[in-house]
């Protein structure tokens, strides 16, 4: 099979890794399992806020993989040699993060063994119908192109000129999976925290803020632990990149709540108010809310001066605020942000689970485990690539 | 005004073309949606409701309508309200027409209960959102549910803008008082709301809740019937909706 030699030799600490993930994917799966057998009454879930942790696992991840359009662009469109090493890992964190995705929507499916039927009855008047259209096509493309690429790489050839025209389109696509996801929220009538047409650029600002910033996150690791070095020019130019698109971010954040605080509109104001600063008495998300915008802040002094963010673990740090005030935003905030208040006025009260917990964890185990594999292969091609040079 | 001959014909002719070119969109839009089931009502038919709020809450603390509805339809009764299954319930008026109350408002009106139900909208966002075509509307305006073809993804609960829809978090089977043998009982994992007993209608009859209020505080029709009760009612009496400005078109239709 493709490459997968590669991840089958590794040393202890490789092998101690992929076992402890696989254990906490155990778990997930044996919670999972009782989820099947009870409901999804087993979540935190309920008639009010129908959607949680999973569909907003699923929206944030989307994000992640359509970041990996920042390297891909300015590597395949404008030749930006310093992003050589890593294009490959932003495309296998794609992979990764939209096989996440999936999974994330299987879990959150009440009859998950009719979930074919999307396809049998296929419905385009649906936004879910489009979502799962771009994803796979998505998933497929950077298949393709991961596939393509790396064995030209093995082979020391130039990979064949068919997959420019592929990578080139991976490109708006990736902006269309991200836009798509958007539209599932912010075409509903009644739902007025998601009924902005800044959902889509919002969505697509954070993603590019978060991605990238894991992305460093993961090379910084790697340098760490193998010796592979993406380079300073190219983690310098992911950090002006996070730079950018975190301050577009909150430029998007603050357009939104001018408009939802000065026009006065009391619906709107109450989702607002319900995640900032608590409604009826129920704040649950007030600090999550808060540490996210102060995480945000401070990431932005950290990143925009440039001394900072030239100093590596300067850029680490602002890297992981961004990562961890957008988990928060989109993660947790949106969808339940956008349930409540209820359609009735009702605030209700949703704390994930522990059987809701282990689930996404494990499902993010799965995506940790996905990309350890894949950068395993990646690196040791480019290891065996410079040996033989 | 003198209304000449030739006035008159062309203002006939341009309405017999406005209507005739209304009915092939009609057609249009109904050959657009999934087929009618079995046993609905004969073309032409459009089925709604006028609930009088002011007899309704005559008879204080009565819930005969929700009883009744919930009996014949086999629906749960959970006692955690996280996992609630509901087709018709009471809420006060002011969190089902917020935007009707000002701070004079009497308090009964304020706290009077409310029926609630599926309105079934002439355009309805849950049907439109739906990626299995497991909800639509019927021609005679019945928006429904196949429970079998349902992947319970609630798609629908978050585009309803009423709050009428109702997810089974658990199995549903134990918590059924008196199992009905002649309505089906749901699985685990699906979504539910009124049908405004699409069974009951094809035998001729009336919903269970019109048939059930004391107070005939419930009037059910045909509203493209212009001498039907529910279209005297609507003529004689100023009546409200929920939320008509998103263009849902509900066809639950309110005295105060």
């Amino acid at each position: 099979m493709f490459m997968f030699e590669k991840a089958v030799v590794g040393s202890r600490r490789y092998w101690a890794w992929l076992g402890a993930l696989g254990v906490v994917i155990l778990v997930g799966v044996l919670f999972y399992l009782r989820q099947l057998e009870v409901g999804l009454g087993v979540t935190g879930l309920s008639r009010d806020v129908t959607w949680g942790l999973y569909i907003a696992q699923f929206t944030f991840l989307v994000g992640v993989a359509a970041s990996a359009v920042m390297v891909v662009l300015p590597y395949y469109l404008h030749d930006y040699k310093a992003f050589g090493k890593i294009t490959i890992l932003g495309e296998f964190l794609a992979i990764s993060a939209v096989a996440m995705c999936m999974l994330f929507i299987f879990v959150d499916m009440g009859q998950p063994m009719r979930v074919l039927n999307v396809l049998l009855y296929p419905t385009p008047r649906s936004m879910m119908f489009w979502d799962m259209l771009s994803l796979s096509g998505y998933l497929g493309l950077n298949v393709a192109i991961t596939l393509v690429t790396l064995s030209a790489e093995r082979k020391g050839v130039a990979p064949p000129a068919w997959i420019r025209p592929v990578i080139l389109l991976s490109i708006p696509w990736a902006i269309s999976i991200h836009t798509v996801t958007a539209f599932l929220y912010n075409g509903l009538p009644g739902r007025s925290f998601w009924l902005t047409a800044l959902l889509a650029p919002r969505f697509l600002a954070s993603a590019f803020a978060c991605g990238p910033a894991l992305l460093i996150l993961l090379t910084m690791a790697m340098r760490r632990l193998t010796g592979f070095d993406p380079g300073r020019a190219a983690t310098q130019k992911l950090g002006l990149i996070v730079t950018y698109a975190m301050i577009v971010n909150v430029f998007f954040i603050l357009l939104e709540l001018f408009t939802v605080f000065y026009s006065q509109i009391p619906e709107d104001m109450a989702h607002f108010r319900f995640l900032f600063v608590g409604l009826d008495g129920h704040a649950p998300l007030v600090p999550w809310m808060w540490t996210s915008l102060l995480l945000a802040a401070a990431a932005l002094i950290l990143l925009i001066p440039p001394r900072f963010r030239q100093d590596e673990r300067l850029l680490i740090a602002a890297s992981v605020m961004v990562f961890t005030s957008l988990w928060i935003d989109k993660g947790l905030g949106l969808i339940v942000g956008g349930f409540v208040p209820s359609p009735l006025g009702a605030v209700t009260r949703y704390v994930p689970t522990l059987p809701e917990m282990a689930i996404t964890l494990s499902i993010w185990a799965v995506g940790l485990l996905m990309v350890t594999v894949f950068y395993k292969i990646a690196l040791s091609v480019k290891a065996d690539e410079e040996g033989l040079a | 005004m003198r209304i000449t001959r030739r006035a008159f014909l062309g203002a006939a002719g341009l309405s017999a073309l406005t209507l005739a070119g209304k009915s092939a969109l009609d057609g249009l839009a109904r050959a657009a949606e999934a087929p009618a089931a079995p046993g609905a009502a004969p073309p032409g038919v459009r089925w709604g409701m006028v609930i009088d709020t002011a007899a309704c809450f005559k008879e204080q603390g009565c819930t005969d309508c929700i009883a009744a509805c919930h009996r014949v339809h086999n629906v749960p009764a959970f006692a955690d309200r996280a996992h609630e299954v509901k087709w018709i319930w009471r809420e006060p008026f002011e969190r089902v027409f917020p935007e009707q109350v000002s701070p004079y408002t009497a308090p009964g009106l304020i706290e009077r209960p409310v029926l609630v139900l599926c309105n079934h909208c002439d355009n309805p966002p849950c049907v439109r959102v739906c990626p299995t075509q497991a909800t639509w509307k019927r021609a005679d305006g019945i928006v429904m549910m196949d429970w079998h073809r349902c992947i319970g993804c609630r798609y629908c609960v978050a585009a309803c803008p009423y709050g009428s829809r109702s997810f089974n978090w658990l199995d549903p089977r134990p918590r059924i008082a008196e199992i009905r043998p002649d309505f089906p009982t749901r699985t685990k994992g699906v979504v539910e709301k009124c049908t405004f007993c699409e069974e009951r209608l094809a035998q001729g009859l009336q919903p269970a809740c019109v048939e059930a209020c004391r107070e005939k505080a419930l009037t059910f029709g045909n509203l493209n019937d212009p001498s039907a009760p529910v279209r005297e009612l609507l003529r004689a009496r100023y009546t409200i909706r929920r939320r008509p400005e998103l263009g849902t078109g509900p066809e639950v239709h309110y005295l105060v």
